[in-house]
């Protein structure tokens, strides 16, 4: 029950970030979330795509090294305190994240979108569904 | 006035010294003829006796000796006396493979402690001085040699080695140390410490400082002088002939004499080994004719260099010799260290990196910075920070036990290394020097 994250390395330097942008927005690639990483001389971007066999595709021609990265993406409704209830189930189920950044959830505008990197996604996700929280699916990246 | 440690010698006739390294040179031939079977060897394959080696007019009948073969002979292949009679053993600090360890009589001593009280005498050194050693101690040369060589001048001798540069300027200042003995990069450093400290030339007691162990410009001579209100002389010399001192600068500060009661020298063309006359650029090689334990013939420097003999304003007679303008082999000096870029490829490899390398030398603030960029792979990348981080930690931990030095590890983009004709660029030397 995860979406899958690619993580691609560039080198903290002007253009590099564009450069990489530029390769998908000529094959048509639609971006749903973002965030960078970054040491001093490197960085490592990692993004939720819609289409994630086309964009590793392409990076990978262009030269690029990325891996792919299992996350969950969780539906947080959007209301104070909504990311807080979230994290709330995820501490008491003692489920470390590593990290965490928002998702681009435009279209549906009830709740807001964010992806963990966590320890455990199995025991994640369990304790968020016991909850009522939902996670949701590679597949619904083009519809959200 | 100029001052000598030994005027008889140093400002001897050209024809007397001649005359020395002629009987010196014959009496060395036979000695490692006699005691050394790896020479006797090499001079068999070129067909030589001693007889062939009548003076120095000879000497370019002798095989050359090079840091390969002082690789192959280690440790005890090259010495010409018997153990009982060695007293101490001194390393490079190249570290490629196999060590170059130097071995001493107590006469070599001697000898290598007059060469660098030459250099201190030179650079106006008495024994109403105090004289602040800052090279290391230890297997490296720097420390024991002008350690040995400001006793012999009888100055005050404070044995600092390296590092820790507020004790440094403590002593400099509280013990009034007059002269200055240490790398110039480090001598840079310590200047910037004071000034940063507030201090001023007038504040600083010292008057003379000899550095060397590594190349330094006319410019980096310029700051030192200025930052720290002293003269400062170069220096040269090798482990393998002896450590510092094999040459040393006068109050001319235009090149550095070499003494030649102990060493003789010839600039050959790094291509063909071919000796070339007077005056042109070529390879450095020396011959110590006075070493006992292990002498050295023909041993190629690799330093590229010029040799003069007109006429020094110091008095001396001695040959001299430019700083040298580079090397003949891929050999970088790091910070007064040897670093071979095979030595990097190597920790590179161990580390599960790919040879897609370059390191980039710089001098900033007058220290020597080495970066090694290294090109990503899919192998080694992984979307956890921490993990890369550890892993070039790691690296650098490589190299620094590999070259006992801290070098900056880069990760950079694949393919981001500079190739011409598809061969990479392995070295980009940044310094002015």
């Amino acid at each position: 029950m995860n979406i899958k994250q690619i993580s691609v390395f560039l080198e903290n330097k002007p253009g590099a970030l564009y450069a990489m942008t530029g390769v998908l927005a000529q094959n048509q690639v639609d971006l749903r979330a973002l965030s960078v990483a970054e040491t001093k001389d490197f960085g490592i971007v990692r993004m939720i795509a819609d289409d994630v066999y086309k964009a590793t595709t392409v990076l990978k021609e262009a030269g690029y090294i990325h891996s792919i990265t299992p996350v969950l993406g969780v539906a947080i409704a959007d209301v104070p305190g909504g990311l807080n209830r979230v994290l709330q189930v995820l501490t008491d189920a003692k489920v470390n994240v590593e990290y965490m950044y928002a998702f681009l959830g435009g279209k549906k505008a009830d709740h807001a979108y964010m992806v963990f990197r966590v320890e455990n996604n199995e025991a994640a996700t369990a304790a968020l569904a016991a909850r009522g929280i939902k996670t949701v699916e590679q597949e619904e990246m083009d519809t959200l | 006035m100029e001052r000598y440690y030994q005027p008889e010698i140093e400002c001897a006739s050209r024809e007397q010294i001649k005359a020395w390294q002629d009987e010196r040179l014959v009496k060395q031939v036979r000695h490692v003829w006699d005691n050394v079977p790896y020479y006797r060897k090499k001079m068999e394959e070129k067909g030589l006796t001693p007889d062939d080696i009548k003076s120095t007019d000879d000497l370019y009948k002798l095989p050359f000796v090079t840091k390969a073969d002082l690789r192959e002979a280690y440790p005890y292949g090259l010495v010409a006396k018997p153990l009982k009679d060695c007293v101490r053993i001194q390393s490079t600090s190249g570290t490629t493979g196999k060590r170059v360890v130097a071995f001493y009589t107590q006469h070599d001593i001697d000898l290598w402690e007059d060469c660098c009280a030459r250099a201190i005498v030179a650079a106006g050194g008495t024994d109403e001085d105090v004289c602040q050693v800052s090279y290391g101690y230890g297997l490296f040369t720097g420390g024991p040699g002008l350690n040995g060589g400001s006793h012999k001048v009888g100055c005050l001798t404070i044995p600092t080695s390296s590092g820790n540069t507020e004790r440094q300027i403590m002593f400099i200042r509280d013990l009034n140390a007059t002269i200055l003995c240490c790398t110039p990069s480090y001598a840079a450093y310590i200047g910037e410490t004071m000034k940063e400290m507030g201090l001023t030339p007038d504040q600083i007691p010292l008057k003379a400082g000899i550095f060397g162990a590594e190349a330094w410009s006319e410019a980096m001579r310029q700051d030192i002088q200025n930052t720290l209100g002293i003269k400062a002389y170069d220096i040269y010399g090798l482990t393998e002939l002896s450590g510092p001192g094999v040459a040393f600068e006068c109050s001319a500060q235009s090149g550095m004499h070499i003494n030649e009661d102990h060493f003789i020298a010839e600039i050959i063309d790094p291509e063909t080994g071919e000796v070339l006359p007077e005056g042109s650029k070529g390879e450095l090689v020396f011959t110590s004719i006075t070493k006992e334990a292990f002498p050295l013939l023909r041993y190629r420097t690799r330093d590229i260099c010029m040799l003069t003999r007109e006429k020094c304003s110091c008095g001396r007679t001695h040959v001299k010799m430019c700083k040298p303008m580079g090397r003949s082999d891929d050999m970088l000096i790091i910070r007064g260290v040897n670093v071979f870029p095979s030595q990097i490829e190597t920790v590179l490899l161990n580390h599960g990196y790919p040879a897609n390398y370059q390191i980039i030398v710089d001098r900033v603030k007058s220290t020597d910075t080495l970066d090694v960029q290294v090109e990503m792979t899919p192998e080694m990348f992984t979307d956890n920070l921490g993990e890369i981080d550890r892993r070039q930690k790691e690296l650098v931990d490589g190299l620094r036990s590999m070259l006992g030095l801290a070098a900056k590890v880069t990760l950079v983009a694949p393919k981001s290394i500079v190739r011409s004709e598809g061969k990479a660029v392995r070295v980009i030397d940044k310094r002015k020097i």
